[in-house]
């Protein structure tokens, strides 16, 4: 494809939709079509036919609208600027959806878009979820898609689309917060037969669903900005490593990779220019593990999932032992942005040192659970008080999990603190990959840090001594508190273990795994010690069922 | 093996020495008798920096880096032994005391276990966390070796080198975390398997009482150390 069919192709594709003057658009991504969204839009389908609307008005099937606590949501009147957002819905509603069309809103369903949750969100990442049909292409080329990448390829030389990576100060989205121009420059320079791009998309964290809901939303928007890096380190060569857990979200990668060949966006010789680029999917089998970069290599090469030491980092010898760039799904999202628009248009969201915004999953005891985009730098508190809207049930907050097993628990205390890589680093949590867990004074924190360590202890991968005995002993402590049967000393090895994982694991899963409970402990101490000292919880939770209850 | 281009000099333990740049910072501490723990590694066999036990601290570095896999480089200062060093090694030989069921009284290997002597040279008298005493299988349907899991301390040596030198594949691990265990073929009964060549080479680079040969009573399996050379030397022609 050259640039002018590509324009014209989103030309055309923009014409086709000017004759709809209505649209429907139905959330088709996971957390809606689980509460049937699906019936919905074949509701409206065939509402629509019967009424003969077919050349003016059309239910369209989109990506996340982000409220998924409230789904399957709805919404209408986005082409005609009365736009109202419906939550709810079921396939009986439609016909009274479509009768409202242009008049007054179906008041009982209607979710107001006038609250934080909507109007504190800015959207780079998730522009098009919720927008565009996840499983046209036509409609993200509409939607400026592969604009970016045309405009690298033809006027920007592999050196200038590293710098406007650079200049954007993006930082790996996986957690680790990585600035992801640098890691781009130094597989750019290192020397192999051949290259690799992977993208990172084993997202595991309990509670973390931002990569799931991009790549179902707006799959599109990934293969193009990892068609970028390869334009910029010089790879032939791409896999997407997805957890099979996600199976729509590898359905509608596969079309998507399977759109772009036809369209001769992937493949040999792309645009008419020098540059090829194929990408396969690679699934996961369930191992939380083959998140880490090392264990993921590992998995794409057919070998048992489990890390190696670094140095050498994959940038240098990764994938068949070549040069390999690795990065997460969210990453790789910002890039076609960031080359549209600048590396420095980027930089004007967010904090000194975190740029740009952050997608984050907020899950838990919050009013609004589901998917929002942030500028970088937003507090704790307006996370979760204003955008999550509080704590339902007029319970208490007590803290908030950021960055899943390897991240840590918030108190109150530092709530007012910004969200960014370094300050939660600082806080004695991490960024993570964008997982929020919000917990009320229902939930007993030793119980929290020991659902966490259980999650560490059953998915390490038993390679090295630290991790794979190290978890099942603070595992084994942590229960023995919950059943009220721990004595202080028990206490002071849990501390020593700590210590121990976090200096000596092979990788960031046992180096991290102490996390949750090093910060309960900072912060919660007073719990441990009533459950040690008086054999009670103060949330009621431990030692009503054998192991306490789980969270 | 690359000819040497620009060997590298570097202090251990305050001494100077030496070393290739292909050279580990745990080969250059052998060549000059400086002892650091490990377990998972054998020279002859290629490295894997599991058993954590040869962490060393390196200036300028905050991490500790596993000796067995770090390079060597110019103007390093390594300390192989410290107070904290100690404290982590004798921590995680505990650790892999309390996995299993290691009763070395009864154990084919007292005496010359690998664990046994470096939990001796560690200083270790117990063990200050509860065994597991997890259920696990013994596996004497061999000819003339047996697997006793209940020793075994995943250090995968028996995969390696019957992958790497003996280019048989019989062994390999299954399962996560402590529920890994090392299996032959796909977990069937070792007597069964098919790849098995039954040379041995698995039963005389355990460092345990884990593999062992058939008749063998309490104390009386020696592994035979005159097989380590042999195996460097394969590896050096191997290369």
């Amino acid at each position: 494809m050259t640039p002018d069919e590509l324009l014209e192709i989103a030309e055309t594709e923009r014409e086709s939709q000017k004759r709809f003057t209505h649209r429907v658009n139905v959330c088709l991504a996971a957390g809606c079509v689980s509460c049937q969204s699906q019936a919905v839009k074949d509701a409206l389908d065939s509402d629509i036919a019967r009424r003969g609307w077919g050349d003016h008005c059309q239910a369209k099937g989109v990506g996340c609208m982000g409220l998924c606590s409230e789904g399957p949501l709805v919404s209408t009147g986005v082409l005609t600027g009365n736009d109202r957002l419906y939550k709810r819905v079921a396939a009986a509603d439609a016909a009274e959806i479509l009768d409202s069309i242009d008049g007054a809103p179906v008041s009982r369903l209607r979710c107001p878009t006038d609250v934080p949750f909507f109007q504190r969100q800015k959207k780079i990442v998730l522009e098009n979820s919720g927008v565009i049909d996840p499983e046209r292409i036509e409609d993200y080329i509409a939607a400026e898609g592969y604009q970016a990448l045309i405009q690298a390829l033809t006027e920007m030389t592999p050196r200038e689309v590293v710098e406007q990576v650079m200049a954007s100060g993006l930082r790996g989205r996986g957690g680790a917060g990585y600035p992801t121009g640098l890691k781009w420059s130094t597989v750019a320079k290192s020397f192999g037969v051949q290259k690799f791009v992977i993208c990172n998309a084993d997202e595991g964290d309990p509670g973390a669903f931002m990569d799931r809901s991009v790549l179902e939303s707006d799959p599109h928007r990934v293969l193009e900005g990892m068609l970028i890096a390869a334009y910029a380190v010089g790879s032939s060569d791409g896999y997407i490593y997805v957890r099979a857990e996600y199976p729509l979200a590898i359905k509608r990668l596969r079309a998507a990779i399977r759109q772009a060949e036809r369209a001769g966006l992937l493949g040999a010789n792309i645009c008419g220019t020098r540059f090829s680029f194929k990408i396969d999917l690679r699934l996961g089998a369930g191992a939380f593990v083959c998140g880490e970069e090392t264990a993921l290599i590992a998995s794409v090469e057919g070998k048992r999932g489990t890390p190696r030491a670094r140095p050498p980092y994959p940038a240098m010898e990764g994938l068949q032992g070549q040069p390999t760039l690795i990065n997460n799904v969210e990453t790789f999202a910002n890039i076609a942005p960031i080359i549209r628009k600048g590396g420095e248009w980027y930089a004007q969201v967010g904090t000194e040192k975190s740029k740009g915004t952050k997608v984050f999953a907020l899950a838990g005891r919050v009013q609004n659970t589901g998917l929002v985009e942030v500028p970088m730098g937003i507090t704790l508190r307006e996370m979760v008080f204003e955008i999550g809207g509080g704590i339902p049930d007029g319970r208490k907050f007590k803290a908030v999990q950021t960055g899943g097993p390897s991240g840590g628990c918030l108190p109150e205390e530092v709530l007012d603190q910004p969200v960014d890589y370094e300050s939660l680093a600082r806080l004695g949590s991490i960024m993570g990959s964008g997982g929020m867990i919000v917990i009320d004074e229902s939930s007993c924190m030793v119980d929290v840090a020991k659902y966490f360590m259980d999650f560490c202890m059953t998915e390490s991968c038993g390679k090295c001594t630290p991790c794979r005995v190290g978890t099942y002993q603070m595992h084994r402590i942590l229960s023995s508190i919950t059943e009220m049967t721990a004595t202080p000393q028990d206490l002071a090895m849990l501390e020593e273990f700590c210590d121990l994982l976090k200096h000596t694991s092979l990788c960031g899963l046992g180096q991290s795994a102490p996390n949750p409970v090093v910060s309960t402990l900072k912060s919660f101490a007073a719990e441990y010690k009533s459950h040690i000292e008086d054999h009670t919880c103060p949330a009621g939770v431990c030692g009503k069922q054998p192991g306490g209850a789980r969270t | 093996m690359t000819p040497s281009t620009g060997v590298k000099t570097l202090k251990i333990d305050g001494r100077d020495f030496s070393a290739r740049p292909d050279e580990t910072i745990l080969d250059v501490a052998r060549e000059n008798k400086i002892f650091i723990p490990r377990m998972c590694e054998l020279n002859g066999l290629s490295t894997v920096g599991a058993c954590r036990l040869c962490l060393v601290e390196v200036k300028g570095s905050n991490k500790l880096l596993p000796s067995c896999v770090t390079h060597v480089e110019e103007g390093m200062e390594v300390t192989t032994t410290s107070e904290r060093l100690t404290h982590y090694r004798r921590m995680i030989v505990e650790l892999l005391f309390s996995e299993r069921n290691h009763v070395c009284s009864v154990c084919v290997s007292n005496g010359h276990c690998e664990l046994q002597n470096l939990a001796q040279k560690l200083g270790i008298t117990h063990v200050r966390f509860p065994y597991r005493n997890p259920k696990v299988e013994v596996d004497a349907s061999h000819e003339r070796f047996v697997i006793d899991h209940n020793r075994c301390i995943l250090c995968t040596r028996c995969v390696r080198v019957c992958d790497e030198i003996e280019g048989a594949h019989t062994w390999d691990i299954m399962g996560r975390g402590v529920d890994a265990k090392v299996i032959t073929d796909l977990n069937q009964p070792w007597g069964s398997s098919a790849t098995c060549t039954g040379c041995g080479k698995c039963v005389h680079v355990c460092p345990t009482g884990a593999l062992f040969e058939k008749g063998r009573s309490v104390a009386e399996m020696e592994k035979r150390r005159s097989f380590l050379p042999y195996l460097t030397l394969m590896r050096e022609e191997h290369e």
